[in-house]
């Protein structure tokens, strides 16, 4: 183990750095509804950014001006995004979509409130960051984004660039063990299940209406 | 101390802590839809898990749906056919009560939810739906969450929660009579942007709040998740009671007198804190319109497209002039000049009796511009027939408008339809690129503009009804 603050020699992710400078990037325009096609989680990632990826609705012909079809850029893991990225409907299918493309991090300014904790449910570190600390990331994976590679030590909560300077993030702790240890939240709650069901015998008895849910009139 | 409502909804459901932020929370009602309920049930399934209160588990076909008339299974949602019946499948095998799609209970998940009584004052609903803060126009503490997390809530009738914030957004004095609810969330959205809400529960007040009838209320706390808040909150009061009071699944009897009595309790303390608090001077919301690609991007009917350079900030500057580009606009155009080729009134926004009544006050003895097609789809079949029991279908049929059956529809083209390369007059909530099919270039307006635009052809502000 190394003293804090030094790194704890292992990282959790090291890649090439993609910049998507706007703010309020929706989760229709990173997976438009009309692509998804399948009661599935799997191969979303050709759909993800449809809209700015392709040429047009009709064809996968790429829009050769949009960042992730840029030489640099088309192996990108890494997303910066603007304020309130991943704003707008909770569609899990946003999140999908960018891991099956190969995103491992996204930081941003500020994020969605559904699409942040639908992040790290599925292994995304969502990281915010100052809009100038993105700038300045930006500007120098800019570059040479292939070589100037950004790297992501999530123990000790910094992000590496240009050599040896760090830009340290803030991440809870429940949201750093899911992302480090992967667990199963389900199986996680369950263990307090004696703690659910003495909440619902007091419950029931205050509130013994919110537990009859059968219907009190016949439907129309 | 003195406890805001929020505070109280929130200790009612607390049941366990982690670390002083996140708490354990019940959930009491958990609602799914055919998109992303079909895969958190599927997900279950696959994990060899069943929801523990099934019971308490709702779904309704809405966002696949077709709403054409004599619809079936059919959709052109491509491959929609098979949302539908992985849904009917999975609700079926595990128990969950489903508002199948010829169902006379069937309707969009917000509005049935409240409408048949299954979300009363003081229960916590979740649906993997980011309206879900609809509900909390009822004083529910109502929110949207992923499908990962509704496999949760399912299984364990729980979430994990980080502790929102509060606010309060105070709307003082009256607003003019041509002024609805969708102008008072589209005014205060686009003046205070849309992450102003992040992270708070954001209960509505003021007598301009008292004042709206629960549909309307249901239009502010729809929007609410488009300031970027947790949820959106309206204290119960005697109208809300009568609004819940008899419905199909409210309780009756003596559990009926009991949950009054609770209810009756559901409002902020005097004096009670908040984290934040917003004013707004009601007397200055106008009719609004938005110009851009997201609902902060908004302007008043009577103004017009405003310069990116006015924007302060270099990137809501840079995100202007991108939406004028897709837009196709220009600054300084006004909005009255702006010529639609649709008007489309429908969504968890606004598509219920009022909207429909307002709308249709409108449209009695006009007909649309030519060149426009118009819609109407109802929010749920309960609706569209309460509506057509009133003659308010023909008055929008020989207006020009389809009247269709009740569904997401063209909100988001849920239904496989687009109003692609169009430019739309819309009464739904988001003006996002694309939402409304490849190229659409969306206005977002109450459904009173939406049927004096569709009249006139460009948008427009109707006169206000006396």
């Amino acid at each position: 183990m190394s003293a804090p603050g030094q790194g704890s020699g292992e990282v959790f992710h090291r890649g090439i750095a993609a910049p998507l400078p706007l703010p309020n990037i929706d989760t229709d325009t990173i997976i438009p509804s009309r692509e998804i096609r399948r009661v599935s989680k799997e191969g979303l990632g050709e759909a993800l950014f449809a809209g700015w990826r392709y040429r047009s609705a009709q064809t996968r012909e790429p829009a050769t001006d949009f960042v992730l079809n840029l030489p640099g850029y088309r192996s990108a893991t890494i997303l910066l995004g603007g304020d309130n990225f991943g704003c707008g409907s909770s569609r899990e299918h946003a999140v999908w979509a960018l891991k099956d493309f190969g995103f491992k991090v996204i930081a941003a300014p500020s994020f969605g409130g559904i699409f942040f904790n639908n992040c790290a449910l599925n292994g995304i570190l969502a990281i915010e960051l100052e809009a100038d600390s993105i700038e300045r990331l930006a500007d120098w994976t800019g570059l040479s984004p292939v070589d100037n590679q950004l790297e992501i030590d999530l123990q000790a909560q910094f992000i590496g660039w240009r050599g040896t300077e760090r830009i340290p993030f803030a991440i809870e702790p429940a949201r750093r063990s899911l992302l480090l240890e992967g667990l199963d939240g389900i199986a996680a709650t369950l263990r307090r299940q004696a703690k659910i069901d003495a909440f619902e015998e007091a419950d029931r008895q205050r509130r013994p209406w919110v537990y009859r849910c059968d219907s009190q009139t016949p439907s129309s | 101390m003195a406890a805001t409502l929020f505070d109280k909804l929130w200790r009612l459901h607390e049941v366990a802590d982690f670390d002083g932020k996140e708490k354990l929370v019940h959930i009491d009602r958990v609602f799914l839809h055919e998109r992303t309920g079909s895969i958190a049930l599927r997900g279950l399934e696959q994990a060899g898990r069943a929801p523990r209160s099934p019971e308490r588990a709702f779904c309704s076909m809405d966002h696949i749906v077709d709403t054409r008339p004599g619809r079936s299974d059919e959709t052109l949602v491509p491959h929609g056919r098979e949302f539908i019946e992985a849904t009917r499948q999975s609700a079926r095998s595990a128990g969950i009560t489903l508002f199948d799609v010829n169902d006379p209970r069937q309707g969009i998940v917000h509005v049935v939810a409240a409408e048949l009584g299954i979300v009363l004052p003081g229960m916590s609903v979740v649906c993997p739906d980011s309206h879900t803060c609809t509900l909390g126009a009822l004083g529910a503490l109502a929110w949207g969450i992923g499908s990962t997390e509704a496999e949760h809530a399912l299984a364990t009738n729980t979430l994990r929660v980080r502790r929102p914030r509060s606010m309060r957004v105070l709307f003082r004095g009256e607003p003019a009579a041509a002024v609805t609810a969708k102008d008072m969330i589209l005014h205060l959205i686009a003046r205070f942007g849309s992450r102003a809400g992040r992270g708070h529960a954001v209960e509505f007040a003021g007598p301009a709040i008292d004042a709206l009838t629960m549909d309307q209320r249901f239009t502010i706390c729809n929007m609410a998740v488009e300031m970027g808040a947790f949820t959106g909150l309206i204290a119960p009061d005697e109208r809300t009671i009568a609004y819940v009071a008899g419905r199909q699944y409210a309780p009756a009897g003596e559990l009926a007198e009991m949950a009054l009595a609770h209810w009756r309790q559901l409002h902020g303390d005097e004096g009670a804190a908040f984290d934040r608090q917003l004013t707004v001077d009601s007397e200055e919301i106008a009719p609004m319109v938005t110009w851009g690609v997201n609902p902060e991007q908004a302007v008043a009917i009577d103004g017009e497209v405003p310069a990116p350079e006015s924007f302060r900030d270099s990137q809501r500057s840079r995100a202007a002039r991108d939406a004028l580009a897709y837009m196709g606009l220009a600054a300084g155009e006004a909005m009255r000049s702006i010529r639609v080729d649709a008007a489309f009134i429908g969504s968890c926004t606004n598509n219920r009796l009022d909207d429909l009544r307002a709308a249709a006050r409108h449209l009695r003895g006009k007909t649309v511009a030519p060149w426009v097609r118009a819609l109407c789809v109802p929010g749920s079949t309960a609706i569209k027939r309460a509506a057509e029991a009133e003659g308010l279908d023909e008055i929008f049929r020989e207006a020009g408008f389809e009247w269709r059956e009740a569904g997401c529809s063209l909100c988001f083209h849920a239904g496989g339809e687009s109003f692609g390369g169009q430019r739309v007059i819309s009464s739904t909530n988001r003006n996002f690129r694309g939402r409304q099919g490849p190229g659409a270039r969306t206005h977002l307006g109450s459904p009173l503009t939406v049927a004096a635009s569709a009249c006139r052809g460009y948008l427009s502000a109707a006169a206000p009804v006396q």
